[in-house]
Order: C-alpha cells, then sequence, then structure tokens
C-alpha cells in the first residue's frame, strides 16, 4: 500500500478541543446547535482535501466531569450520528465517521443508521466505536451499573456490537432485490440472512431492515492507548487512531513506531486476518506563524482553563507540523488525525496552509479525483458478503 | 357557510412503506433506498408547501409461513436518520418520524428528536408507538417482551419522561458570552430526574432547548386508550377513519375530549391516511385505480393475504378460482406469536377470521369473484380516485365538514407517486382558499398552526 497517501484526517469537537477555544474569536460558540455550523467546518475540511472528518459525541451535558456545576466551560452537544446524516448531503469527497457509543445503543439501531449513512453519501460512511465507563453516562440511562463491569467487560461488548453490525450489513447480498414480477417476488429470500448472533451480553437474530449498503462494510475506527483498546480495534476495525507521544491511562504511549508496533502486536495477539489495520496518529494542534507565537497563545489559552490531552500537542507553524507528520509517514503511520485547538484558527491553517504544503512535499493529494468510496480512498478493497454462495 | 373562516387543510406525505400498496413493479416505480428518491419526494412535497414528510419505522423484516415475505418492497433506511438527510434538501417542510417506545431509551429518543429538531431548524415530529411482539424484539438487547398492560405505561412514561428531557433546559439556558465568560446560564441546565414504573434515571440532557421547544407529537390509535393518549398529549392523531361518515364521528369524538385536558380545538389536528389515483377524466381516473389495485393484489399476494385470514399454508389454492370453502384455524392468537404471520400489525384487524372468511366466501358467490378479485375488493381500495378537481373538492370537503383536519397521503410509486398530486390538485386546494401558497413560519408548529407550548406560555406571562 505504498502508493496511498498519507491521510490527513480532521476530528471535529464544537468549537475546537481546547476548552478555552469558545471565547475566541470567530468560534460562533451559540450556533454549535445549528446545521450551518457543522456544514461549514465539513466543507472547510473536504476543501482542505482531508481524507475523513470524525465527530465526537457522549450523553453527558458537561464534555469533561470536571464541568459539572460550572457556567462558564462549553456544554450540551448534538447526536453525532445526526450530525453526520445532516451534513453528508452538503459533501462529495470526504468519509464522515461520527462517534458511537457501544455501551448505551442497540447494534441493530447503529447498524441501519450508519448504513444509512452510506446510502446518503454514496459511501463515504464510517464510525468511531466507543465504550463508556462513565457512571454520568450509566445514570442517564439507569440500565446497568458500570462500577459492576470490568474494563475487559465493556470492550468485549464493543467487539460484538461491532460483529453484529457486520454482519447485519452483509445480511442481505448485494443483489438481493430482485423485482421479478412473474413471480410477484421483491427480493430473492435465499440472498436474505438470519445472523443469529449469541453473545455474553446480548443476541441479535436479523436479517437488517435495510439492503447492503454502498460500501458493503463501511468503515470502523476505534482510538487506542492501551492494550484493551488495541486489541479492540485489532478484532473490530479497520481504523485504529494511536497518539503517538501522548498519554493514556497507563502513562506515556510512546512514539509513533511505538504505536504502530503496539497495533501489529495486537492483531497477531487477536489473530487477525485480512487487511491490516490503517494505523493514523492523534495530534492536537494549535497554529500561528511560528513557534513561539503559537506557544503564546497556548499559554494565553491555558491561562483561562488548562488543557488536559490524551494526544501530545504540537503548537508551532505549519512548517513545524508537516515536519512532524513527514516523520510520522516516515516512521509507517498511514495518516494523521489533527484535532484543532481551536477550530476557529486551526481548521482554515489546516485546509489552507497545511494542506498545501503536505501536497507540495508529495505526501498528500493535489486534488480531489471522482467522488468514491470511503474504503476507496482508504485503500481498501470492496470486501465480498460473508454469507454470498460461492 | 360563508360567514365561516376556510379552514385550513394540513397535507403530509409518506414516503411509500413496506406492503402491497407500494407498487414496485411498475415502470415508473424507482429505488426504495437511493437518497437521490427521498430527495425527489421531499423536494416534491415542500414544492406542494406539505405541512410535512413521514416515514414509519422498521425493526424486523415481516415473516410468513416461517419464511421472509418476500412479495412486498422491503429494505429502507432508519428513518430518523433518512429525516436528517432530507433536512439537508430542504428548507421548510417538516419531518415526522415514528419511533416505538419498546426498544429505545427516553435519553436516546429525547435527544434524536431534540437533534433532529436543532439540526433542521425546528421542524421534527415523533410518532409514538408502542410495540407489542417478541418476534420483533429478538432483534434488541432488551428484547421483546413487555406484559400487554405495560405497553401503553411504558409509551406515556416513555413521552412523559421525553417531554421532561425537552423542558429541562432554560429556553435562554446558551449565554455563550465570550467577554464575560459565561456559556450556560444556570449551572444545572438540563438536570433531570425520573423514578417510574419504566424508568429510573437521573443526570443533565446534553442538549439545549430546541427551536421547537419540543418536538410535535403525533400518536397513532383508534382506540379509546388512543383517543385518551392522544388528546391529553398529542398535536396530531393519525387515523385510518378515511370515510366521510365515520370520520366525522371520529373527530366529534376526539376533539370533544381535549377541553378535559385544557386544550383548544385546534390543539390537536386530526389526520387520516389516504391514497389517491387520479385521471384526466373520471372514466380515465377509475380505469387507472383498477389497474392499480391488479398491481397491488397480484396473484401471489392474493394467497399470502387469504393465508393471514386463514392461519394456514394456502399455497395450493388457485389464487383465479374461489375462495376457500374451509373454516380458518383459529387457535393461534397473533399476540401470542403462534400466528402464521409475523411483525404485521394488521393481522390484528382480523378479530374474527371464520366471520371474516365467511364475508369473503359470500362476497365471491354473490358476484362469481375469484379470490384474488374478493382480495382486491376488501382490501385494495383507494380513498380518492379522480380527475384532480374532483379530488381536491373532496379533500376539501372532508376537512371544511369536520370529518378531518387534512390527509397524510400515501403515493403507490416511489419517487415520483407525489408529483402529479402537487402539480395538479394542489393549486386546486390553494385557488379554493383552503391550501396555504408559501409557508408562513419556519417550524412544524407553525406550519400545523399548534399553540405555542404551555411552558413557554407561562415563561412568558
Amino acid at each position: 500500500m505504498s502508493t496511498q497517501p498519507f491521510h490527513l484526517a480532521i476530528a471535529l469537537e464544537g468549537t475546537g478541543w481546547h476548552p478555552a477555544s469558545w471565547r475566541e474569536p470567530g468560534a460562533r460558540p451559540g450556533d454549535q446547535f445549528g446545521a450551518d455550523f457543522w456544514v461549514d467546518q465539513v466543507r472547510e475540511a473536504e476543501n482542505g482535501l482531508a481524507t475523513f472528518v470524525t465527530i465526537e459525541d457522549g450523553f453527558t451535558a458537561a464534555r469533561v466531569p470536571g464541568d459539572e456545576g460550572r457556567t462558564d466551560r462549553a456544554q450540551g452537544r448534538l447526536d453525532a450520528t445526526l450530525v453526520a446524516q445532516r451534513v453528508g448531503p452538503a459533501t462529495e469527497h470526504l468519509g464522515i465517521v461520527p462517534t458511537v457509543i457501544a455501551t448505551h445503543t442497540e447494534p441493530f439501531h447503529v447498524s441501519t443508521q450508519i448504513a444509512t449513512l452510506d446510502w446518503v453519501t454514496s459511501g463515504r460512511a464510517g464510525q468511531r466505536i466507543k465504550v463508556s465507563a462513565d457512571p454520568r453516562e450509566a445514570a442517564l440511562f439507569g440500565r446497568r451499573d458500570p462500577g459492576a463491569e470490568s474494563r475487559e467487560s465493556l470492550f468485549d461488548e464493543a467487539a460484538d456490537h461491532v460483529e453484529v453490525q457486520r454482519r447485519l450489513w452483509d445480511s442481505w447480498e448485494d443483489d438481493a432485490e430482485i423485482r421479478d414480477v412473474a413471480t410477484g417476488r421483491f427480493v430473492d429470500r435465499d440472498k436474505l440472512h438470519y445472523i443469529d448472533f449469541v453473545g455474553s451480553h446480548f443476541a441479535v437474530r436479523g436479517p437488517s431492515i435495510t439492503p447492503r449498503p454502498p460500501q458493503g462494510q463501511p468503515i470502523v475506527t476505534a482510538l487506542a492507548h492501551v492494550e484493551d483498546a488495541y486489541r479492540l480495534a485489532a478484532r473490530a476495525a479497520d481504523v485504529v487512531f494511536t497518539t503517538p507521544d501522548g498519554a493514556g491511562r497507563d502513562g506515556p504511549t510512546g512514539d509513533a513506531a511505538t504505536t504502530l508496533a503496539a497495533a501489529r502486536d495486537a492483531e497477531r495477539a487477536v489473530g487477525r486476518t485480512g487487511d491490516p489495520l490503517v494505523v493514523v496518529g492523534d495530534l492536537l494542534v494549535l497554529l500561528d506563524d511560528d513557534a513561539a507565537s503559537a506557544r503564546a497563545q497556548l499559554t494565553r489559552l491555558d491561562g483561562t482553563v488548562p488543557l488536559r490531552t490524551d494526544a501530545a500537542v504540537l503548537a508551532g507553524s505549519v512548517a513545524d507540523l508537516a515536519d512532524t507528520l513527514e516523520s510520522w509517514a516516515a516512521a509507517g503511520l498511514a495518516g494523521a488525525r489533527l484535532r484543532p485547538a481551536v477550530a476557529a484558527n486551526d481548521l482554515p491553517r489546516i485546509t489552507r496552509e497545511l494542506a498545501p504544503e503536505l501536497a507540495r512535499r508529495g505526501l498528500t493529494r493535489s486534488a480531489w479525483g471522482e467522488p468514491g468510496s470511503l474504503r476507496d480512498l482508504l485503500g481498501l478493497p470492496h470486501p465480498t458478503d460473508r454469507y454470498a454462495h460461492a | 357557510m360563508s360567514d365561516k373562516p376556510r379552514k385550513q387543510i394540513h397535507l403530509a406525505a409518506h414516503f411509500p412503506g413496506v406492503n402491497n400498496t407500494t407498487v414496485w413493479g411498475d415502470p415508473a416505480s424507482g429505488s426504495h433506498i437511493a437518497f437521490s428518491s427521498f430527495r425527489h419526494f421531499a423536494q416534491t412535497a415542500e414544492r406542494a408547501k406539505f405541512d410535512f414528510l413521514f416515514l414509519a419505522e422498521g425493526l424486523r423484516l415481516r415473516e410468513q409461513a416461517g419464511k421472509i415475505y418476500d412479495l412486498d418492497v422491503m429494505g429502507r433506511p432508519d428513518n430518523v436518520s433518512i429525516l436528517m438527510a432530507m433536512a439537508a434538501v430542504t428548507d421548510r417542510i417538516g419531518l415526522a418520524g415514528t419511533v416505538n417506545s419498546t426498544f429505545n431509551e427516553p435519553l436516546d429518543v429525547a435527544r434524536k428528536l431534540a437533534s433532529l429538531d436543532h439540526l433542521s431548524g425546528g421542524r421534527a415530529a415523533w410518532n409514538v408507538v408502542t410495540s407489542w411482539d417478541e418476534f420483533t424484539g429478538e432483534n434488541f438487547r432488551r428484547g421483546g417482551y413487555l406484559p400487554k398492560d405495560k405497553r401503553y405505561l411504558r409509551a406515556q412514561e416513555m413521552l412523559s419522561t421525553a417531554q421532561t428531557l425537552w423542558d429541562s433546559w432554560d429556553s435562554d439556558g446558551i449565554v455563550a458570552d465570550a467577554a464575560s465568560g459565561e456559556f450556560l446560564r444556570r449551572p444545572d441546565e438540563g438536570a433531570f430526574e425520573v423514578h417510574s414504573d419504566q424508568f429510573d434515571i437521573s443526570g443533565r440532557f446534553p442538549l439545549p432547548r430546541s427551536p421547537q421547544g419540543r418536538p410535535v407529537i403525533i400518536q397513532a390509535g383508534d382506540s379509546e386508550e388512543g383517543r385518551e393518549f392522544a388528546a391529553h398529549s398529542a398535536d396530531a392523531i393519525f387515523t385510518r377513519h378515511a370515510e366521510f361518515s365515520a370520520g366525522q364521528e371520529f373527530y366529534a369524538d376526539v376533539k370533544a375530549r381535549l377541553a378535559t385536558f385544557g386544550r383548544r380545538h385546534e390543539d390537536l389536528k386530526i389526520l387520516p391516511a389516504a391514497t389517491f389515483v387520479l385521471g384526466d377524466t373520471e372514466e380515465e381516473a377509475a380505469e387507472n385505480a383498477r389497474q392499480v389495485q391488479y398491481q397491488q393484489v397480484g396473484p401471489a399476494t392474493a394467497i399470502a393475504f387469504a393465508e393471514q385470514v386463514w392461519n394456514l399454508d394456502l399455497s395450493d389454492v388457485d389464487p383465479d378460482g374461489p375462495v376457500p370453502s374451509f373454516d380458518p384455524k383459529t387457535e393461534d392468537d397473533v399476540d401470542s406469536g403462534g400466528h402464521i404471520s409475523k411483525g404485521r400489525a394488521s393481522v390484528r384487524m382480523y378479530r374474527d377470521p371464520v366471520a371474516t372468511a365467511n364475508e369473503w366466501r359470500e362476497l365471491g358467490e354473490a358476484e362469481n369473484l375469484s379470490l384474488r378479485e374478493v382480495v382486491i375488493r376488501k382490501n385494495g381500495r383507494h380513498t380518492f380516485v379522480g380527475t384532480p378537481q374532483r379530488v381536491a373538492d373532496t379533500i376539501d370537503r372532508f376537512v371544511q365538514e369536520d370529518a378531518s383536519d387534512g390527509f397524510v397521503l400515501v403515493p403507490h410509486i416511489t419517487p415520483g407517486g407525489m408529483d402529479a398530486f402537487a402539480d395538479q390538485v394542489v393549486p386546486l386546494l390553494q385557488e379554493k382558499g383552503s391550501f396555504r401558497t408559501d409557508y408562513e413560519g419556519t417550524t412544524l408548529r407553525d406550519h400545523l398552526g399548534l399553540s405555542p407550548l404551555r411552558s413557554d406560555a407561562l415563561a412568558q406571562s
């Protein structure tokens, strides 16, 4: 896959990843529950030739636990999958990857929601699968006690959640619809399949209500800092986000090469077959004309609210960032998912300055081709249907 | 008549569903899943200034005699998801979807519908339904079983909990003042607690109050329980009563209940489901209608319908022969899951299958009709058949004479089945002064002419 470009992805999170970002010029904090705010950001990312955008999600009003009881932090969230459906028809090239919380959702519903996104975008749908051990989220659903469940169990459940989704996507063969007027049959029911999934957390019968989506299998992604999460990615995902030079629950995550090796180790540990994980590094970025100004900006923002982050922070110039990404490409990472600290500043810096610089260096695409699928953009083949005979 | 102001007609467009009403074998019939079909349908209905689009919900493919039912259109998107995407290609039309209370949790449902309302600028509506069968529950982690007396309870608690969540933020809860650093009006915006029979939840709802305050609430139900529920909590009611005199009775009954709950006559819109077939002359329309009926009930569908009544495998029966002379099997109740047909609400109408079979047989003998012809007579009727003028006159009469407030129109062709209605019937309704020539407001509540929400009214007083 050496012919693949280095992938530039952008992680959208309201007004930006820095908790002080909502007060910055141009942040539009009062607009973030309306459609235009999201359409503008996703179109900006598409104009910057990003392979895909991700959209964060969570069920709680406060985005981090420490924000409860405060009035000075940006709070509230739209359903990320619906944001994706709304921006889908407003774009035509890039992939759209909303976050899905496996712990509190029905795999059947999520499967048809993502399949629908794939139909709406002609094959540009993905998802980021996530577990929730947050007791605040559990209380919103009132159905389980997170304290009584191990992390291992939550990750196992998420892998089952994705397995059910994948089986449901394949439960209609691509040519199941026949419209045979002579016999009155709309479908060939031999090409519809019960999935009969039975796991320790749930059982799902199938088939789906939604025909197999254009990509066959929409893209599944997962963020990993620790072994549980790497294994989830290796079992269930197509793309894994790592945090080179960042920090996870168990401490430093290591450099780009280390995270790549962790992904490959996890693949071996779970016996992954088929395409290897596309390994994409996460980086939180704050860009300015030069490194000193960028660092000064970060210090100023941190003075309002200190930034806490799992991903490494790069406060620097566009050239500094391009150098880092070039080193990641050299280390074997397939791409980078950039988290703009202040969307109003850093998103246009990424799309209008970084993207042309990466293209000039021969790392990334320099223009969009004909619209295609997210699998096409990632260099992944159209998968055969697991239930198709011969 | 002259001094009474004309009632305004409310129209909804139902994207053709997964039953035999939808004709898939016609050369004009296009994709039921491609987004281009949904865009076409939505833009036609918006061009015609309809109040809203409506999509039913899919949870499991239907089965008959232990096999997936393969005769009808099937394969559909998640309805709230596709409504959200349709918001991207329209500006004003309302977006209504069915979401059942059994296989969902209130936080998720309330958040999805509030997101739809925020991201569409105030156009969301929720048709609240209950699910009754374990068959559907096999696709869900929480399963399907709810004792009969808990189904309405769960639906009522789901709705009242969702309303609690939607009301949990002040309407000006988001300040977002960069200069002062105040983002929230109060630190506990969204705080709620619900401890009821079905739910035990607490925390803070993640979304500020949406443009409509709350999405519009629709209730489908002709039963006593359904009428009472709608009179108490719904903004619109879907009904099967699309015949004039039955419609007037239903209308009077439901509207009379509103005062008990302190609601105005205008606060609940009564919208029967209706089909239509047009023609340039009455004769042509009648002939078109006849052809559509034969498309809707092909030989295999006629047998399948008979099986739903007889509760037996009738694959050896000739659809062009007489109605079977033997009686239906009656021991398997639809609710118990033993019936030949699974996942189909309409089968529950055959409460007395022996009587139904006798009616069919008598009709067949009296008029010398084949089984297929009997099924067509019993199931294939269109609500409105005629020239555009005739159909417009009939719809207007229903509304002006209080048999309904309008209709949910179900075309039989995807995606172009609403085009002729938009082009030929709507202008005639507009000429009468009974239907808007443009949207006057931006939200679905505006289109439906509903009162301001009580909590908003309180906040303003």
